[in-house]
């Protein structure tokens, strides 16, 4: 998932490298679709992918929901990305931040930092607790159970210092060292998942390919849940898929990325990220759950007879570390540790550039280490990574309002004869309706998940074009008041 | 030289998914695909970091 953010790609500038974050990229620095191709595979094969896929077996989709809900939810992922992020950021080729500095004013761009790096440092502690699942394989730690909220054990909250503390040292010194190792590591890595869910089959009965289908549905998605898991169905699965990089595609955060590309079209190029990570990777996982999961199941029982019969605290524990090692040996347990850190790292990274953007005058080390230090205190709750689905969806959630203002203005400001990229133009620092669409939402968001009874899941779709409106609206009102521009 | 690392690199993504479609057919046990991944590991470590090196600098 990446949920994942830019292993490769942190937003400000690097040593000695122009990062034209408040200029135009010039022509000859665009690149070849061949960058954003490599870019895109890489960047979605992260740790959480081992999470995710035995979530959703957990939850109980059945095998169709599962295939044909990943199929459309990232066919819906990549359009977001190519039809909706990729024409701003080619026409405009300047970075999210400045962009929404034009529209927002410097003060609204520092609360959406403060949230950024907040989100930041919640997904890096997800990360972390997922390489830390390994870390805990050869001192055979008890791994935390899928309802459990507080940490387990002494040995859980070791094993995540440990990996917190390493990640946010190596996060405080750069991250180029990182970013090399993650470009190296990838295409092993992806080997690696399809590789340990191929290794497990034989376990869940299938001798040829044929058979797969079968088991795919009485063993590994059966569409059954223990008593006290929600039930997931095709929608979910569906929007999940669709929603799980929000932040990224109709969010606009890759705008900073996209920004290099020669042609709008490049957007497309998010489709081997997305089939690899978000699809390939995702079953391969759910697979590996799944061998564990049948282990439980008493003889004379099916998979979907005996589930609603249990309780969460009855099922195996969603642990990445143990799932790859048990298929893949040293090598997969590695592959966990290496695809945790790669994506943990960078995202410490960021958080701390956000928070330094608010408070310029602090070491950027220093604010690094904060940044590390709140992952870390996060990944040692077993939650954070056991209700990653909801956390991945509620990242996006927060940030896809100033993606809904940035599309807007880009798009339909004139034609409301409203001015766009009004901050910079009024020399505001706060341009209120670029507020207001913001916080307006995510109230009326909350509002219909707390009160409405809509899953956090849905609320993206409808949340955008609250949005959208909001901020047509509330521009209407306020423009008129303000300063006239010509 | 160059033929080497790239070689060695093939023989570590072939290494890290062969094993897992031999295991899968029968014919090798759990513990040898184990290692033949961690060799496949070995390989593709030693060779890549070369291999994205001349990549990186003839782009």
């Amino acid at each position: 998932m990446n949920i994942e953010t830019s292993k490769t790609k942190p937003a400000n500038k690097t040593q000695g490298v122009n990062e034209y974050e408040r200029e135009r990229v010039p022509d000859s620095k665009l690149k070849g679709i061949g960058s954003f191709v490599g870019m895109y595979a890489g960047e979605h094969a992260a740790g959480t992918e081992f999470v995710i896929g035995p979530l959703f077996v957990a939850h109980g989709v059945n095998a169709v929901e599962l295939i044909l809900g990943l199929l459309i939810g990232n066919f819906l992922a990549v359009l977001s990305w190519a039809l909706i992020c990729a024409p701003i950021a080619v026409k405009n080729r300047i970075t999210l931040y400045y962009q929404l500095e034009k529209i927002c004013g410097s003060r609204l761009v520092n609360f959406y930092n403060i949230a950024n790096g907040l989100m930041f440092c919640f997904l890096a502690g997800s990360m972390i607790a997922v390489s830390a699942t390994a870390i805990g394989i050869p001192f055979n730690m008890k791994m935390p159970g899928l309802n459990d909220f507080y940490p387990n054990s002494i040995s859980w909250i070791l094993a995540v210092f440990f990996v917190g503390a390493i990640i946010t040292v190596v996060a405080m010194r750069g991250y180029e060292m990182v970013a090399k190792v993650a470009n190296i590591a990838a295409p092993w890595m992806i080997l690696v998942f399809l590789s340990a869910g191929i290794a497990v089959l034989p376990d869940l009965g299938v001798s040829s390919i044929g058979d797969f289908w079968t088991v795919a549905k009485e063993k590994i998605w059966v569409g059954a849940t223990a008593s006290d898991v929600s039930k997931f169905n095709f929608w979910h699965v569906t929007f999940f898929a669709w929603f799980a990089n929000m932040a990224m595609h109709i969010g606009m955060a890759d705008m900073s990325v996209l920004r290099y590309a020669k042609k709008w079209q490049y957007g497309f190029s998010s489709a081997t990220g997305v089939y690899i990570g978000h699809y390939m990777a995702w079953i391969a996982a759910g697979i590996l759950y799944s061998v564990v999961l049948i282990q439980i199941v008493p003889e004379g029982y099916t998979l979907a007879e005996y589930l609603p019969q249990v309780t969460s605290g009855d099922l195996p524990p969603v642990a990445p570390g143990p799932l790859a090692f048990n298929a893949a040996g040293l090598a997969g347990a590695i592959c966990v540790v290496i695809a945790g850190w790669t994506t943990a790292n960078p995202t410490i990274y960021r958080a701390g550039l956000a928070f330094q953007s608010i408070f310029p005058k602090q070491n950027r080390m220093q604010v690094t280490m904060i940044a590390g230090a709140v992952a870390t205190i996060g990944a040692i709750f077993p939650a954070l990574v056991m209700k990653l689905l909801d956390f991945v969806a509620l990242y996006g959630l927060v940030l896809m309002p100033m993606g809904a203002v940035i599309f807007i203005d880009h798009y339909f400001m004139k034609k409301f004869n409203l001015q766009s990229n009004y901050a910079e133009l009024a020399g505001i620092k706060f341009n209120a309706p670029a507020g207001i669409a913001w916080i307006v939402t995510l109230c009326i968001c909350v509002g219909l998940n707390v009160f409405g009874g809509v899953e956090i899941f849905f609320l993206g779709l409808p949340g955008w074009f609250i949005a959208a409106i909001l901020y047509i609206v509330s521009s209407k009102i306020a423009q008129k008041k303000q300063l006239v521009i010509n | 030289m160059k033929i080497l690392i790239i070689i060695s690199s093939i023989i570590g993504l072939i290494l890290t998914i062969l094993p897992s479609i031999l295991l899968f057919n029968g014919t090798i046990t759990a513990d040898i695909q184990k290692n033949l991944m961690i060799a496949g590991m070995v390989f593709w470590f030693i060779s890549a970091p070369f291999l994205m090196k001349k990549k990186n600098t003839a782009e």
